[in-house]
């Protein structure tokens, strides 16, 4: 058996960590790392019965998630002492949502650059409040910065010069230039507050989203990590209230991204045995390209299918804007080499 | 992939694949009295491939990949592939390992306990372990030094050694051939060759010492010792670690241990034999 096929059976519960031969180990780390998923494979397996010497890195990968994600908290609340006495409002996404949310994805899970969202028409204060609380601009040529201004969802990153950390603000979900429009105003009007006290969207928008960055708008590169996301949230989502997957529909529909959704929900089905309910299995014959987009690693971590991933990375660029500006972006891109 | 090792050094087990043999071949000569344990999963691992799969055959060149990955990072002539091999572990050992707080230090121990020598590449910090090490020292490596956030202790990381340029001949003429690897000339870091370890370094690998002092070398210029402050310490030693930040309150408390009870010095010094003198002499002090 594949030790990416291995990997995703320990994840999903299907295989017992005690009937791995010790130097499985090899592929099964190798992958965990290539997928940034290793702390969470080592909370997955926390009380699995493994070789010592897995035990003790897996219990170095717990402790090191932990301090990363007080630091990744501490970076959003840095965030809300430049922007609230402006009185922007923000509410978190992706990593740093769920972790303020306590979710169970958010257990060992990284969490890169810290991302946040703000109406449209906030946008350009939150730019100068962070500027003036000591942001600054990654240093990028001027056509990125344009081309992030006019089509993007988000403005150039930005990177504390202090702490060396990045914040990216968007100010809706997808690309403008994409052919999905998600309700920006419906996503920030309908946010919760969280546990800790930063807003993050409320349970089907950030299942929406959750979809939305691994299948609409991204070329499946970390594709296991958010399907474990989309898996882990919508199993606990449910848990919680038995009327979910309705309600994540009826989201999805008002945002356009029903697509999305419904695969994210059959991937997750595929790979790490959601159970779905009635009317969310229906059959879709271009998973199988999707499968394996997401299982294209050997047991050194590399990428396999060269063909598969530059299918998807075209795939990504098609989605996300109208062929005749595809073309003069990679014109412009390729002048640029 | 093609060809494949398999080392530990210290507490770290390095799986190592390459899509060409000499690499490999190298590293079994440099690494082949070292414990082994074939059924023990890596905790690491270093990929150094061809990024066009007639690049194996057509001017070669190795490109370093693993679990962490530089980006834009040049590839090397194949005739480097030992290089390619030695930076592949030390990207996954900085960027990866948690267990301990590293430092970027050599490290050299005596009846249990640490000398550690923090610099810059070109201190000499590793001609003076290396040398120190042939003497009644154990060397405990040349690039990595890890400290035990628990209990304070430094563990060895006793990597071959990477002699560079002048040092090269300096502990050439001290040691038996058989324990130096192959010269790699007009290297990006000049001239390298690689030092087996002594039997007796390699056999202690495991044994932790306590920190007794704390040196910042300085090759070149008059012999001279200044007195080192617990906060100026503190702050060379954040700029030396790799995972200072990454470990969070365990390594702020780590260190500010190490520099509390470690007394610490700067030492510049002209030539090696100024440089060993001065360092005995501390020792002497410190270990009281």
């Amino acid at each position: 058996m594949s030790a990416v096929q291995t990997f995703v059976d320990l994840l999903a519960g299907r295989r017992e960590a005690s009937t791995l031969e010790p130097r499985d180990w090899d592929g099964v780390i190798g992958i965990a790392r290539s997928e940034a998923m290793l702390a969470t494979l080592a909370h997955r397996l926390e009380v699995a019965d493994l070789p010592p010497t897995v035990a003790a890195l897996f219990a170095d990968q717990r402790a090191a998630a932990a301090v990363a994600q007080r630091q990744a908290l501490w970076e959003a609340e840095m965030a809300r002492r430049a922007l609230a006495p402006m009185g922007i409002e923000f509410v978190l996404l992706k990593g740093a949502a769920y972790a303020a949310a306590g979710m169970a994805c958010a257990t060992g899970r990284q969490i890169g650059d810290l991302d946040i969202l703000v109406l449209a028409t906030d946008i350009r204060r939150a730019e100068n409040a962070l500027l003036n609380a000591g942001w600054e601009w990654v240093k990028s040529d001027p056509y990125d910065d344009f081309y992030y201004r006019e089509h993007m969802h988000e403005l150039p990153p930005l990177i504390h010069k202090s702490r060396d950390r990045m914040i990216d603000v968007h100010h809706t979900i997808l690309p403008r230039t994409h052919r999905i429009t998600p309700d920006a105003l419906a996503l920030v009007s309908d946010a919760v507050t969280s546990a800790s006290g930063f807003a993050v969207l409320n349970p089907a928008d950030m299942a929406c989203h959750c979809a939305a960055h691994m299948l609409a708008d991204g070329d499946l590169q970390g594709g296991l990590r958010n399907l474990w996301d989309f898996h882990s949230m919508t199993w606990e989502f449910v848990a919680a209230n038995r009327g979910f997957w309705d309600q994540l529909g009826a989201r999805a529909r008002l945002h356009g991204l029903q697509d999305a959704v419904q695969r994210a929900a059959r991937l997750s089905r595929d790979l790490y045995g959601a159970v779905l309910p009635a009317g969310w299995n229906g059959p879709e014959t271009t998973d199988c390209w999707f499968r394996q987009r997401l299982v294209a690693r050997d047991d050194w971590g590399r990428v396999t299918r060269p063909l598969l991933e530059q299918a998807f990375y075209i795939r990504s660029h098609w989605l996300r804007m109208p062929p005749t500006m595809l073309a003069q972006h990679l014109w412009t891109k390729w002048r640029k080499r | 992939m093609r060809h494949s090792i398999r080392i530990a050094v210290g507490p770290v087990h390095f799986r190592i694949g390459s899509d060409w043999t000499q690499p490999i071949a190298a590293l079994k000569q440099l690494y082949v009295s070292y414990p082994q344990d074939e059924a023990r999963p890596a905790d690491a691992t270093v990929r150094l491939f061809a990024a066009r799969p007639w690049r194996r055959w057509v001017r070669p060149s190795v490109h370093i990949g693993g679990d962490f990955v530089v980006p834009d990072a040049l590839p090397l002539p194949l005739s480097m592939g030992l290089l390619a091999a030695e930076m592949g572990m030390n990207l996954q050992v900085a960027l990866g390992w948690r267990r301990h707080m590293l430092l970027h230090a050599s490290a050299v121990a005596r009846d249990g306990r640490a000398l550690i020598m923090s610099g810059e590449s070109g201190s000499g910090k590793s001609t003076l372990a290396a040398l120190l090490g042939e003497g009644d020292w154990r060397l405990m490596g040349d690039e990595f030094t890890l400290i035990e956030p628990e209990g304070g202790d430094a563990l060895a990381f006793p990597r071959a050694v990477s002699l560079k340029n002048e040092a090269i001949a300096e502990v050439a003429a001290r040691v038996d051939a058989a324990r130096l690897g192959p010269l790699m000339t007009g290297t990006p870091k000049g001239d390298i060759r690689h030092l087996i370890p002594r039997a007796d370094a390699i056999a202690a690998m495991h044994e932790p010492a306590r920190p007794a002092l704390l040196l910042f070398p300085r090759f070149g210029g008059e012999a001279a010792i200044e007195s080192m402050g617990e906060g100026e310490a503190f702050v060379r030693l954040t700029e030396a670690s790799t995972n200072y930040v990454a470990l969070g309150e365990a390594g702020f408390a780590a260190l500010t241990r190490l520099v509390r009870e470690t007394p610490a010095f700067g030492v510049s010094y002209p030539d090696s034999a100024t440089g060993i003198a001065l360092v005995e002499q501390l020792w002497a002090e410190a270990a009281k």
